[in-house]
Parts: structure tokens; C-alpha cells; sequence
């Protein structure tokens, strides 16, 4: 699914990934770890194609295709998802309205008509009922005045609407108190199948209790340092991440 | 008339971006340019009007000869040279029409090139179109089932002829001659426009809908409009605006004038789209519009405007809330790019007591442009409690335009309420990635923006109209970033 290889990318002249390896196949979920500063935004960012970081080294591969010259709405439209650590707002425009003209951009970017409005409706019907999203919700503005477990909630709706091959979820737990921590990860663990594939980046291993990867990475200095299966996740939650550090030296 | 040239023909093939902007070739009628008391008779004999009408517009001629262009908004321009302007232009085929098999198929033509197929508009929108070719109407339509409820709904040429006591009765009581140097100027000249009178308690059934184009290069086009709404009744009225491309700068400098008596409530809908000039600032339309409504006791009148076009706007729609309990409603998008210039806004007096005004301005500025709202908000010593809520709000695309908020709050009365709401956001680079990660392109995604910031006004729009605005802010902002 995602091939990513020797990955190097700056902001502003400073390189914040240098080198950086990982493989994705599909129906796997992946966690990346570490601690602040390592990496793990500027790689969500990259991957989903945001401008602001330039790529100086490596590729990247979806499905065997070089994603890294595209621009991130037709990433978009090859099924990288990324759900924000930070959604933004957008005032007067409704996540209905929202919603309709993503997947009908996406439609349009494949030669497909508009989605009907009977199968839209039936779609955020079943979708929203999937994440126990009231349908009062579907009509305020995308993120205005949303709590951080809206927001959260609304980026899984996002993802189950979109149908991603790829999502990548940045940081989705934080912000979370426990009960919408338990919905969004439930969310994401029913859009999982063995034909796409959930890259998990977070601090702490609370998530992973309930969304469990086949591999744990640590991110460290713009580099994979150690893969694991979930029980790194544990040990790194037991140890913090100085040993890491320790061994690398 | 001048030549076409090679390079003109290339210009006009290379800027693509404003859809409308084509020639219709129909034959016209124009006088020679230079504007003098001789003229202004001239004008007002080529339309064949009354003796009174004549008077009136040779005083409005003489007051504007004493005036002033005005310089206290914020827009700058090299002024327009009125002795080089040619005051009058109709389209020389003027038939009497009773159905559209009679229209000049050119000019049908030109309609459907604007979207405008009456037919369908006659069918699907209800709507009445009363079409102003060149400042001279030539198409007029639903005028019979208008007439068994005893609307009258006419170009104003018409009506001076036909309803002369009502014109003179009303003519230049909102909107005095001597009022401003344009209004002044509107006066001397006007071509044509729209009178429209709905009788006591009645409500008019449909739309009233008029389409506007200025079509003879280098012919200033000086609308009046005026709209009577008596006792109880209730109308709304659509304007939509669209020009031809031009190379130099066209006048405009229309006049509208609402009289909204006990009871009434008159909306009045404007989605303006002139031609804003190319990329680099050249030609456009001056836009020097004076609208002004006066409500009687009860009364309500509400002003929507959706500016996108010219590029120099300097328009305030105004109401004189004179009855008590009167209400005056001011709901606007004026959208600026590359070099466009836009200092708009509104004026609400309130004299009755129990007065309420409410002022909504959505100004967006992408480019080079500047957009500047201009307010007032004027309480007078008997306006007992008198309430005003206004918001402006401002959204700014890039580093090179500009957005400024002008309001002006005048209060002699103590019991007076006013609430004044302002905020400015810029379209963030996160906003767009944000959608652009979702697959929604940069174009589509600013569309999305503007429409959501927009939604308060643009849900004050008749139905058919909100559809096209949402689509005239599209390709107004079209190339905007990067």
C-alpha cells in the first residue's frame, strides 16, 4: 500500500526527516511514536502533500505509484486521508455541505457524476449512526465552536464518508476524554478491512488499547529507530523514551 | 463609432475570465457626446415627454452645473470626462411588442448567452422581466397578469406617459435632484429604467424582475428606477446587472427610489456584475449608484446586494425610516479583485419611533483591490427608541489587498440602542490545505469559503437569484490565490 523510502524533508531550510523508511500493507495498522519534535507531524504532513515542507530526498509510493510530485487534493483522491490533529474551522459552511463537496471533488477527479442525493443521504445516515453522530451535528459549521471530541469525531465521519485506502489519524486522541476517545477509536476499528490500511500517530499508548497495531515505530529525529509489535507500545509507555535515546548511542 | 482593431478583437479573445463580455450588434441610436441644456432637451423631446418633465430635468441640469464630483470616498480613479460622453443611445429598432416572436433574434440571442431565457423564466421562475437594452426597454413581459391585480410594472418612459400624475407625484421625493452630483446628473439624462406600483393591500404574485446592460461603447447609462408601494402591499424586485467587455471606462450612474407607504414592505434584490476591468486595472465600469427608500408607518424595506462587478463602486442603498415602527434592512457581499475599488454601505435614518435598522456587510477583498464598508447609522431626537444592529465582517485573500470599515454613529436620543459588530479573518494556507486534503481543489476550496462567509446574505436572496450570486462569486474570485 505505502512504500516510503530514505524520506528526507525541511521546513524553512531545517531538516526535520532524514532518511526516514516504512512500509504499510494493506489491512495492517501501524503506530508511530515518539517523543515531541521527532517527526511524526512533518510526516503526516508530507505524506498528505502539504506545501510548506519541502521533499529533498526519497519517495514516496502508494500502490506502487510515486505520490510525492502530486498536489495533496489528488493524494486525496489516490485515498490518503488525514485526520488533523487540528481541524480547522470554516464558518458557514455545514459538515453536510462540507462532506457533499469533498466526495463529489473526488467523484468529479474520476470521471464520475455527482453521488445522487438519495445515496448521500443514505450514506451519512449509515455513517453517522456508525460514530453515534447526532444529526443536529451535520448541520452546524464545519468545527465552529466544536469541543475537541467533535472535532475528533467529526474527522472519523470524514474518513468513513471518504473511504480511504490510506488514513492516516494524527494525534487523534488528543484532546479526547475517555468515552470519546472509546467512540472514535471504535469508529475507526469498524472502517478497518483488509483492503486498507490505518497508520496511528500518537504520544501515548491509551489509544492503542483500543485502536491495537501489527507494528509499533519509534520516530526519532527524522528517522525510524526501532519497530516492534504492540507490546513496544507498552514498554515505551513503562520506560518513556530515554532508553531509546541511550541505546542509539 | 470607433474601430474594432485587430488588436482589440485579440484582447477581448485573450481575456476569457468574464464570461459576458460580448457585444450585441444592434443598430444604435446615439447622440452626439457633450452634455448641455440643449441636449438634455433633446433627450427629453427624443422620449416625447410632457412639458413638466422636461422643467424637471433642465433644473436637475442646472444644479448639477454648480456641483462637485465627490472626493471623500476611498477609492481613486481618473475621473470621467463628462463632456466626452454620449448622453443618450437606444437601439434604433423599437417595436411595440406583444410577444417574443417580435424580439430583434439577436438580441434574443444576447439574452441566452446571459442565461436569460424568458420562456423558461416565464414557466419555471415566475419571475416578470422587464429587460432595459441600452437604457431603452424593449421587452416587457407578464405586463396582463401584473395588470388584473393593478400592478403597473413599465420602463419609466412608458410610465410618464401613461401614469404621468403618479410619476410626478413621486419623482425625486427620496432622492431630491439637488441630492448628490450624481444623483443630480441621473436626473438631467436619464434613459430609461423601471416604475413599478403596487396598488393597496395588495401582494404582488410574482418576482419583479429587470436585467440590465449597457451595450453602446462609450455611452454612460443612467438608470431610474422607481417603486411605489402603497397601503399594506408588498412587492419584491430583482435587479441583475450584467455589461460587455470594454477597453475604456463606462459611467454609471443610476438612481432608485422606494416609497414604502403604512403597512408596505418592499425587498429589493441587486446582483451587480459589471464589467470590473482586465487584470491590470484597465477599463471597468464607474458605479456611482444613489438608492435610497423611504418607510411610512409600519413599513419595512430591505436592500440585498451582491457586488461583484465594476471597478469603481461608490453605492449606499439608504432607508429614511419616517413612520413609526418602521423597519429598515441592509444585507450586502460586495467582492473585490485584482484592481477593483469598491466603498459601499448604507445609511439608515431613523425619525419614527420604534425604528429598527439592521446592517449586515460581508465585504471580500482578493488582489490588489480595496473594499472599504461606509456606514451610518443617524438617530434623530424624536426617534424614541430606536434600535440599530450592524455587523461588517471582512475577508482578505493575500498580502496586497485591502479592507477598511467606515462606520459612522450619530445618536441624539437617549433611549437609542446600537450594537455594532466588525471582524476581519484572512483565508488561511490551513484552511486550504484542510480542504485541499479532502480533494477539494484551491479554486473549489475558496468558493466554499466565500459562499459560507457569504451564507447570511446570500440566504436574504430570492431563491433562483442566491443560485447565480453563489455562481458570480465563483468566477468573480477565480485566479485569486495562487
Amino acid at each position: 500500500m505505502l512504500k516510503i523510502e530514505n524520506l528526507q524533508a525541511e521546513i524553512d531550510g531545517k531538516a526535520i526527516l532524514k532518511g526516514l523508511n516504512i512500509e504499510v500493507k494493506a489491512g495492517e495498522v501501524h503506530a508511530i511514536m515518539g517523543p515531541n519534535g521527532a517527526g511524526k507531524s512533518t510526516l503526516a504532513s508530507v505524506i498528505a502533500g502539504k506545501e510548506e515542507y519541502e521533499v529533498t530526498g526519497g519517495n514516496i509510493e502508494l500502490n506502487g505509484e510515486d505520490i510525492s510530485e502530486l498536489a495533496p487534493e489528488e493524494r486525496a483522491h489516490n485515498g490518503v486521508f488525514l485526520s488533523f490533529q487540528y481541524p480547522v474551522e470554516i464558518p458557514g459552511v455545514s459538515v453536510t455541505n462540507f462532506i457533499k463537496t469533498a466526495i463529489n471533488e473526488t467523484r468529479k477527479a474520476k470521471g464520475l457524476e455527482d453521488m445522487p442525493a438519495k445515496d448521500m443521504l443514505k450514506m451519512i445516515r449509515e455513517k453517522s449512526e456508525l460514530l453515534e453522530i447526532d444529526r443536529k451535528f451535520l448541520g452546524r459549521s464545519l468545527n465552529e465552536g466544536f469541543s475537541g471530541g467533535e472535532k475528533k469525531r467529526n474527522e472519523i465521519f470524514q474518513m468513513a464518508m471518504l473511504e480511504p485506502k490510506l488514513a492516516i489519524l494524527d494525534e487523534t486522541d488528543s484532546g479526547l476524554d475517555i468515552d470519546a476517545l472509546r467512540i472514535v477509536a471504535n469508529g475507526v476499528n469498524k472502517l478497518k478491512s483488509k483492503d486498507n490500511a490505518v497508520i496511528v500517530i500518537t504520544h501515548y499508548q491509551r489509544l492503542l488499547d483500543y485502536i491495537v497495531p501489527d507494528f509499533v515505530h519509534v520516530l526519532h529525529d527524522g528517522k525510524i529507530v526501532k519497530t516492534g509489535d504492540a507490546s513496544l507500545a507498552l514498554e515505551l509507555e513503562a520506560k518513556g523514551y530515554d532508553w531509546i535515546k541511550q541505546e542509539l548511542v | 463609432m470607433s474601430k474594432y482593431t485587430e488588436e482589440q478583437l485579440e484582447e477581448e479573445l485573450k481575456t476569457q475570465e468574464y464570461k459576458y463580455g460580448f457585444y450585441t450588434d444592434i443598430e444604435s441610436d446615439t447622440f452626439p457626446v457633450g452634455l448641455n441644456e440643449d441636449v438634455v432637451r433633446a433627450i427629453s423631446k427624443k422620449k416625447n415627454e410632457p412639458e413638466w418633465m422636461t422643467e424637471w430635468r433642465l433644473e436637475a441640469f442646472r444644479v448639477w452645473e454648480q456641483m462637485e464630483e465627490p472626493e471623500w470616498a476611498n477609492v481613486h480613479y481618473e475621473k470621467p470626462k463628462f463632456q466626452d460622453i454620449a448622453y443618450y443611445s437606444a437601439p434604433k429598432q423599437k417595436p411595440k411588442l406583444n410577444s417574443l416572436d417580435e424580439v430583434d433574434p439577436e438580441l434574443l440571442d444576447t439574452f441566452k448567452r446571459l442565461g436569460i431565457s424568458i420562456d423558461e423564466q416565464k414557466k419555471l421562475a415566475n419571475v416578470a422581466v422587464d429587460i432595459v437594452m441600452d437604457s431603452v426597454s424593449v421587452a416587457t413581459t407578464f405586463k396582463k397578469t401584473l395588470g388584473e391585480k393593478g400592478i403597473i410594472f413599465m420602463p419609466i418612459s412608458e410610465a410618464i406617459q401613461e401614469h404621468p400624475e403618479l410619476v410626478k407625484k413621486y419623482l425625486g421625493t427620496v432622492v431630491p435632484t439637488s441630492d448628490n452630483f450624481y444623483a443630480a446628473l441621473n436626473s438631467a439624462v436619464f434613459s430609461d429604467g423601471s416604475f413599478c406600483y403596487i396598488p393597496k393591500g395588495v401582494k404582488c404574485p410574482m418576482e419583479l424582475s429587470t436585467y440590465f446592460r449597457i451595450n453602446e461603447g462609450g455611452t454612460g447609462q443612467f438608470e431610474r428606477t422607481l417603486v411605489v408601494a402603497d397601503k399594506g402591499s408588498y412587492v419584491s424586485y430583482l435587479e441583475g446587472c450584467t455589461a460587455p467587455m470594454r477597453d475604456e471606462n463606462q459611467l454609471h450612474a443610476a438612481v432608485v427610489e422606494l416609497i414604502a407607504m403604512d403597512d408596505a414592505e418592499i425587498k429589493y434584490s441587486t446582483v451587480q456584475n459589471w464589467y470590473p476591468g482586465n487584470k491590470e486595472g484597465k477599463g471597468g465600469v464607474y458605479n456611482f449608484v444613489t438608492k435610497r427608500g423611504l418607510c411610512e408607518n409600519n413599513a419595512k424595506i430591505s436592500w440585498t446586494q451582491v457586488e461583484t462587478g465594476s471597478a469603481v463602486t461608490w453605492k449606499y442603498p439608504s432607508c429614511i425610516l419616517k413612520g413609526n415602527n418602521s423597519v429598515g434592512e441592509f444585507y450586502s457581499i460586495a467582492v473585490t479583485n485584482n484592481f477593483q475599488q469598491a466603498d459601499t454601505g448604507t445609511k439608515m435614518i431613523h425619525l419614527g419611533k420604534n425604528t429598527k435598522s439592521t446592517i449586515i456587510s460581508k465585504g471580500i477583498s482578493a488582489g490588489k483591490s480595496q473594499n472599504s464598508y461606509r456606514g451610518l447609522v443617524q438617530i434623530n431626537s424624536r426617534a424614541e427608541n430606536a434600535r440599530n444592529f450592524s455587523q461588517c465582517d471582512s475577508l482578505l485573500m493575500g498580502n496586497e489587498c485591502g479592507a477598511h470599515t467606515f462606520p459612522y454613529i450619530e445618536t441624539k436620543n437617549k433611549s437609542a440602542q446600537i450594537e455594532h459588530e466588525a471582524t476581519t479573518s484572512k483565508i488561511g494556507e490551513d484552511q486550504l490545505f484542510y480542504c485541499n486534503q479532502r480533494g477539494i481543489d484551491t479554486e473549489k476550496a475558496i468558493a466554499l469559503i466565500v459562499n459560507g462567509f457569504s451564507k447570511e446574505v446570500l440566504n436574504k436572496l430570492p431563491m433562483e437569484f442566491a443560485v447565480e450570486a453563489q455562481k458570480l462569486l465563483e468566477i468573480s474570485l477565480e485566479g485569486s490565490v495562487g
